[in-house]
Parts: structure tokens; C-alpha cells; sequence
């Protein structure tokens, strides 16, 4: 059988593509406050304001002939990110890791020449990679030093850990590591190994690659459900105070952990993937309906997360 | 949460609307519900003659009055003779006249007409009573014979008129019916005796279609009244009830044909079956009958082509909505597949999918050296948009110079729209790989294939033209799709692995 029933996919609580866009961001997620997780910069802005942790901004380029600038920012750096601010899906994001004599070099150990960069930053300022083509502006950040923890489960590229926060409440959360096949990207679908995350815990329950639960990492060879996220009552109040943040109540965060800093809110997104149930190996849908269920009086992000974490855990669902 | 029942009311609403106006235009205006439809259509010319004595003449003849047919066209040739035509109640009559007719006169009266399928003839108003006949001494005893056996074996006004027919057409005619017949025609006869019975009948003249047949005339038939309907009755024949193949010429009593100035007059007919598009035939009826009201065949026939390509849109986009919502085609651009379509239905669809994957591959190509060049976003799109203009210019000269007609039609896609895809697909090429530029360019190319095939189908193009109420369903389907908040069809397939827990 090529196609899982309807019924039974009803059963097990997983919530459609068609389901989420309607009864969830259309419902809980105001048009107007799109632009605080559209725009990074905007996000960062606020983030610095709500002192939930950042990467570092290096700075920012708003016109074609500032990138003229460009070299001047990222003097002496050993590395640094360049992002469009109006991206999505991780578009036009370029992490540069290593240099050297002046020669760039991405994750992968590929060279980017001075001139592939400048055009980088032109076509992000032109609107390539933003939605609709408006024309966008282009930030430089630093690159995180990431907590070495995660050594060995992530081929090249970053591991970020995504939490779907539901009206303030975390209702699920992955990691997601990136392998060869993924080409360092953190993207599910684009081969990406997304891990179930016990809300409780921060411990690893379940992995998938390609839509298949797998049970070690394709590259290295670790076993994947032995991880345990580090900060994770961090990580999971950083994410639950975003909600008072940007007001978007069906919100995806993607965090990541720094060596020195601890975890650091990466990005917001107003329409978080479905990809996470499957990580999670179970359907979203009745944490999302106990959230709505409840009554009574707005609860702070401590009450929030420690209500979470009795309910939402693997061991207490059912 | 707001209530869904507004909501539902609409689509219901615009549901019915739609086809309503749909059957009613189907129904009320005879537009046929599929196309290429045939109906049958009878050209009857009538043809007067009379031996002018040199007088002023009139000529007045009656024009048929049936509702199981109606005109299509109708003309008169008469050479030296004026014409017009009154309507007196509902009843037409052709008045021809000249000052002096001179020996033989021919004049012709031509007109087409289609079944409507009306054949029942009801009766405008209850029919007065007639009075009873007052039979001669002489047929007295035989007429009150003949009518009371045939009243003692029927239970109603038709069955009794059933009876008389059967007694006046046998066989063996009694002697009664035989002594009645000398003074009477059969027809007058049967009327006379219905009306004995103070039951409402008149005699009509009828005209038996047959394909090319010439020099008919009218043959005597009797509508009896029963139940608000007049019943038809060929007492000659000894039939009852109404074939397809007769025309009622005249229904009311009157003369068939009167010539005041001429002697010898007569009027004999002949007609020719043929058969035309159903279609044709009722926009020529509404025409006709001034009943445009809302059809696009009011327009001049440029607008008319114009409209007949916008008006398929909305079943490509009814198409895209659901293969998108239900099905969860990923394709590249909402609605480039629809557009896509348009350009296929007029490069008929190999030539398209050939034409559209030569000029995509050819811009890719030239999008790779321009991406090297560092230009801004507007610049290379625009580059793109007259690189494609170039090669679909290139491909045109081609095609003629090795005789390919087909290739002539690649310049029908629309070029801002080829330059976006080809803009978008290098981006996902240099993003994702080319496995995503496969998925997502072959996902659109297969819904604008489907929306092409839907786009094409002659009864959906002759639908979303002829009934315009079918795009008020067309909008509710997309309305009610906007609200189905169910598992996508490939969504099934990617969230089986937690199905199977």
C-alpha cells in the first residue's frame, strides 16, 4: 500500500497542510505581525529588545552601493553568515567557515571567490530570495561557535533544534542535523535527519531521513536516539517568550546552541513545516487541541513550560 | 470562531444559481447540453397559383400556427405584389396585392422550422359550449343512431370521440354512416357529431411532413377539447393523438387561403428535411424571438473569440485549485500551469510540451551565463524575457525553413510568463539541485497538461460559453475546496510512516 488511510491518519492526530493553513495560522496568526518574523532583522531587533539571545549582527548592507562595504565588516572574521532578511526556507543563506589569505571557503570546503559574494549580497538586496521579489536587505552575522555536543551528528552543516510553540505553549520540538545528502542544510525535505524530542527531557526519541525512521546517523554512524539536548529548559522558555515577542500563537522557532553563549534564537516562522510529526513519529494535532481546550487565566512562560513539559512529554501522551 | 453557515448558504446558493440558469437555458432556449448536437429542420414552401382575371387581387393566406414547430426563417418571393403580414390574435396571415394580376400567378412562401418538442396543444381558454347541430330531416335518424351507439359504448369526451371514429372510418361502414358521408365530408362529419354532444371540437388543417415531397396540400383534421387540451384526431386515416411529422397550418377555424381578383386558386406545398446544428439553431431562435438576455452572442464575433479563451480560464483554475488542495501537486508559480494550458490549447499539446521544454532548457542554458554576470534581479529577468523572445523567434524561422507548420505555433506561449519560470527553475536549480527542477517543472507541466486536456474537451468549451451559469459552480467548487481542511492525496503517502504505529 502506497497510501496511509485518511481514517487512520485521523486516528493518530496528524495534522494536513490544508488543516494547518486554516484552522491554525489563519486563525491564531494576525496578518499584521507577519513582518516581526518575515524580516531577520526586524526578529533580531526584537529579540534584542525581549533580551532573548541572538547571533551577533555584524552588520547590515540596504543599498547596492554599500557593498562596496562589505570586505571593511567582515575584516579579521574567521567566518560569518550572510542572510537575506526577507528569506524563506532557508534561501540565500550563505555561511562562510574558514578563511584564508583572504579566500573564502563554505562548510563543505568549497572556495567562494571575493566576487561570487558581492554578487551574493547584490542579488539578496534585489530580492531573489525573498518572497515576491521585493527587494530586500542583506545581513551579516557572525558565525556561532557550536556547542561541540552535537559533534558527530551533524555532518557540515548546523544543527538547529525547531519547537513548534502553540498560543506560548512548546507542543513539539526536533533537532535537525544535516548530512551529506542534505549538502549541510537543515532542511527535512531536502534530506536533512530530523530528531523527535521528548518536550520533557530534551532527550533524542526517534529519527527520520527521507520520510524513513532510521536509527543512526547516515554520515557518522552515531546512534541517533542517544542525544540529549544540553540547556533544554533554556531553550524551551526562549522559545515559549517568543510568543509574547511577536503575538504569532502558531509559531515555529529555530534555535541553535553556541559554545559560549548558550542556545540563540536563529529564526521565526509564521508557517512551521509538518515535517516534525513525522520526526516525532506522532500527529501534532491533540497537543494543539489541549492547548485550545484550556480555560482560565493567561499563564506566564515558567507556568507555560512547566505545563508543557507535564503534558506534552512522550511519557505522558497517550 | 465565526459561523460556517453564511458561508455554506453562499456556496449553496451559487450552486443552485448556477445550474439553474444552466437547465433553464438548456430547457427555455433549446440549447443542446452537449455539443455537436444535430436537430432535424423542415424547409416547407407553400406555393399559391391562380389565374388572374386582371383585377386588383388580394391574396390572403394563412401562416402556420403550431407550437410543436418553430420559425427559424421565414420569406416570401412575389414578384409585383406587395406584402405584409398581420396578426390578428395570435393568428398570422401573408396578404399579397398588386393592381392587375393577368393570367397564371405563382407566389411562393418559404419558411424553416424546427421541432420544438412541444406537441401537446394546450388550450389558451376553456371553449364555449357549441350548440348542438341541427341535423337535416333527412340525416336525422341516421346521425342520432350513429351518435348514440357510439356515446353508449364511451365512458368520456374523448373515448366517445375515439368511438365515433372508429364507426366513421370502418371498413364496413354502416348504411347510416354511408348516407351521412354523402352530404358531408368525413372530418365536418365527426366535428358535427362531437358537437351534437355539446362537445368543443373544430376541424384544422395539417400538413404531413415527408422529405421531398412535392405538390401536398392540407389534409382535414379534427382537435377535439378535453382537460384544458386539444386532442388531435385524423379521422381520415382513422388515427388519434399527434405525430412528430405533422404541421398544424391552421388551427382556428379560418380560411387556408382566400383570393378576392383570380379564379382557380390554390396553394400546394412542398418541403425538404435537413438537418443543422442544434446549437446554430437556437442562437438563431433567440435571435428571432428578441430572448438574449444574458448570452455572449450578442457581442461581435471578435469579442465573442475572445471571450470563448477567457471563459476556459476558470476550469484551468478550478483545475490547478484542485489538484493543488486535493491532490498536493507541488508546481512552480500558482497559476503559470494555467497559462501554460492556454498556450497548449493553441499549439495543440505535443507541439506545446516539445516547444515549452525546448524554450525552458534553451533559457536555462542562457540563464546560467547571464547568472555568472552579476546583474540585478530586474536587469537578467528582462535579459531573459528577450532571450526567450529571441529563441522563440530562432525556433518560428526554423520550423518554416524545414517546413515544421507546427513549430509556427510556439509563438503563442506567453513570454513574461516563460522568462519567470525559467528565472525560477535556475534559482531551485542552484538551491536544491536539479532533482527539485524536475519535480517541481514536471509537477507543472503535468497540471497544465491536465489543465490543458480539461481546457479542450469540446463539451467543456461549448459549456463554459453557452451556459454561464456553470462558472457560478465553478466558483463554488473552488469556494467549498478553500475550505476542506483534509489530508492532501500525496499527503497520505508522506505521513503514512505515522499511520503505522
Amino acid at each position: 500500500m502506497l497510501f496511509a488511510s485518511p481514517r487512520k491518519l485521523r486516528q493518530a492526530g496528524v495534522l494536513s497542510m490544508n488543516k494547518r493553513n486554516i484552522d491554525y495560522i489563519a486563525r491564531y496568526n494576525p496578518r499584521k505581525y507577519y513582518k516581526r518574523v518575515d524580516d531577520k532583522l526586524t526578529t533580531k531587533q526584537l529579540a534584542l529588545a525581549n533580551n532573548i539571545a541572538v547571533p551577533d549582527l555584524i552588520g547590515v548592507i540596504r543599498e547596492q552601493h554599500e557593498v562596496a562595504e562589505l570586505p571593511e565588516m567582515i575584516k579579521g572574521r574567521s567566518g560569518f553568515v550572510i542572510k537575506p532578511s526577507k528569506g524563506s526556507g532557508g534561501k540565500g543563506i550563505l555561511v562562510i567557515t574558514h578563511v584564508e589569505n583572504g579566500r573564502f571557503f563554505k562548510p563543505s570546503g568549497n572556495e567562494v571567490t571575493p566576487s561570487e559574494i558581492d554578487r551574493h549580497v547584490s542579488n539578496t538586496l534585489s530580492g531573489l530570495f525573498s518572497l515576491g521579489g521585493k527587494p530586500d536587505v542583506a545581513i551579516i552575522e557572525g558565525l556561532i561557535e557550536f556547542d561541540p555536543v552535537f559533534d558527530g551528528y551533524s555532518y557540515e552543516g548546523v544543527p538547529d533544534i525547531r519547537l513548534i510553540v502553540f498560543k506560548g505553549f512548546p507542543v513539539m520540538g526536533m533537532l535537525r542535523l544535516s548530512t551529506a545528502a542534505s549538502d549541510g542544510k537543515a532542511n527535512l525535505h531536502q534530506g536533512a535527519v530530523g530528531v523527535g524530542i521528548d518536550l520533557a527531557t530534551g532527550k533524542g526519541l526517534r529519527a527520520v531521513q527521507f520520510n524513513q525512521p532510521i536509527e543512526f546517523h547516515p554520515d557518522t554512524g552515531l546512534k541517533l536516539t542517544d542525544i540529549q539536548v544540553p540547556h533544554w529548559d533554556t531553550l524551551l522558555h526562549t522559545a515559549s517568550s517568543a510568543y509574547e515577542m511577536c503575538e504569532l500563537g502558531y509559531l515555529g522557532t529555530d534555535m541553535v546552541l553556541d559554545q559560549s553563549r548558550g542556545p540563540l534564537m536563529l529564526e521565526l516562522n509564521a508557517r512551521p513545516g509538518l515535517a516534525i510529526q513525522i520526526a516525532n513519529g506522532m500527529g501534532i494535532l491533540p497537543r494543539l487541541q489541549h492547548v485550545e481546550s484550556l480555560r482560565g487565566k493567561p499563564m506566564s512562560v515558567e507556568e507555560r513550560v512547566a505545563y508543557a513539559k507535564t503534558h506534552f512529554s512522550s511519557s505522558t501522551d497517550t | 470562531m465565526q459561523s460556517r453557515k453564511p458561508f455554506y448558504l453562499l456556496v449553496a446558493l451559487l450552486f443552485i444559481l448556477g445550474i439553474g440558469a444552466s437547465v433553464y437555458r438548456g430547457i427555455e432556449h433549446n440549447v443542446p447540453f452537449l455539443p455537436g448536437k444535430q436537430v432535424q429542420s423542415w424547409a416547407v414552401d407553400a406555393k399559391v397559383s391562380f389565374i388572374g382575371t386582371g383585377e386588383p387581387a388580394e391574396v390572403s393566406l394563412s401562416l402556420p400556427n403550431d407550437p410543436a414547430f418553430d420559425i427559424l426563417t421565414e420569406n416570401a418571393s412575389s414578384s409585383g405584389y406587395g406584402l405584409s403580414v398581420t396578426d390578428v390574435a395570435g393568428n398570422r396571415r401573408a396578404i399579397w396585392s398588386t393592381r392587375a394580376a393577368n393570367g397564371q400567378q405563382d407566389i411562393y412562401y418559404k419558411l424553416t422550422l424546427v421541432p420544438s418538442g412541444k406537441n401537446e396543444l394546450p388550450a389558451t381558454e376553456v371553449p364555449p359550449t357549441p350548440e348542438t347541430t341541427i341535423w337535416p330531416a333527412t340525416e336525422k335518424t341516421a346521425a342520432e343512431q350513429v351518435i348514440n351507439d357510439a356515446w353508449s359504448r364511451s365512458a368520456n369526451n374523448l373515448s366517445f370521440a375515439r368511438q365515433l371514429m372508429q364507426t366513421l372510418g370502418a371498413d364496413d361502414r354502416s348504411q347510416n354512416v354511408e348516407l351521412l358521408l354523402t352530404g358531408n365530408s368525413v372530418t365536418k362529419l365527426f366535428v358535427n357529431m362531437l358537437h351534437d354532444k355539446g362537445i368543443a371540437a373544430h376541424e384544422v388543417n395539417g400538413l404531413y411532413l415527408e422529405d421531398q415531397r412535392r405538390r401536398q396540400s392540407l389534409v382535414p383534421l379534427a382537435e377535439v377539447y378535453d382537460d384544458g387540451q386539444w386532442h388531435l384526431f385524423d379521422v381520415v386515416n382513422g388515427k388519434e393523438g399527434r405525430p412528430d411529422s405533422v404541421l398544424l397550418w391552421e388551427r382556428d377555424g379560418n380560411s387556408v387561403l382566400d383570393v378576392v381578383g383570380g379564379v382557380n386558386s390554390q396553394v400546394s406545398f412542398s418541403m425538404l428535411k435537413d438537418t443543422r446544428s442544434a446549437l446554430a439553431t437556437s442562437i438563431d431562435l433567440m435571435k428571432n424571438q428578441d430572448a438574449w438576455d444574458f448570452s455572449l452572442y450578442q457581442l461581435p464575433l471578435e469579442e465573442q473569440s475572445l471571450f470563448k479563451g477567457i471563459l476556459l480560464i476558470p476550469v484551468g483554475v478550478l483545475m490547478v485549485v484542485f489538484l493543488r488542495v486535493i491532490i498536493g501537486i507541488k508546481t512552480s508559480g500558482t497559476f503559470m500551469p494555467v497559462l501554460i494550458a492556454l498556450a497548449f490549447i493553441q499549439t495543440t499539446l505535443l507541439t506545446g510540451l516539445v516547444g515549452f521544454l525546448l524554450i525552458v532548457a534553451f533559457g536555462l542554458m542562457i540563464r546560467s551565463y547571464l547568472s555568472r554576470l552579476n546583474l540585478l534581479l530586474i536587469s537578467r529577468i528582462s535579459a531573459v524575457i528577450i532571450v526567450v523572445i529571441g529563441i522563440i523567434g530562432l525556433f518560428t524561422i526554423l520550423s518554416y525553413k524545414f517546413g515544421l507548420s507546427e513549430g509556427l505555433t510556439i509563438t503563442f506561449f506567453p513570454m513574461i510568463i516563460l522568462a519567470w519560470t525559467i528565472e525560477r527553475m535556475s534559482i531551485l536549480w542552484e538551491e536544491e539541485g536539479a532533482k527539485e527542477v524536475v519535480v517541481q517543472g514536471g509537477g507543472s507541466l503535468l497540471v497544465a497538461t491536465l489543465a490543458y486536456l480539461a481546457m479542450s474537451a469540446t463539451w467543456v468549451q461549448h459549456w463554459v460559453f453557452n451556459f454561464l451559469g456553470i462558472h457560478l459552480v465553478i466558483l463554488a467548487m473552488v469556494l467549498l475546496m478553500g475550505q476542506y481542511t483534509g489530508y492532501k492525496l500525496l499527503e497520505l503517502k508522506r505521513f503514512k510512516p505515522l499511520a503505522e504505529d
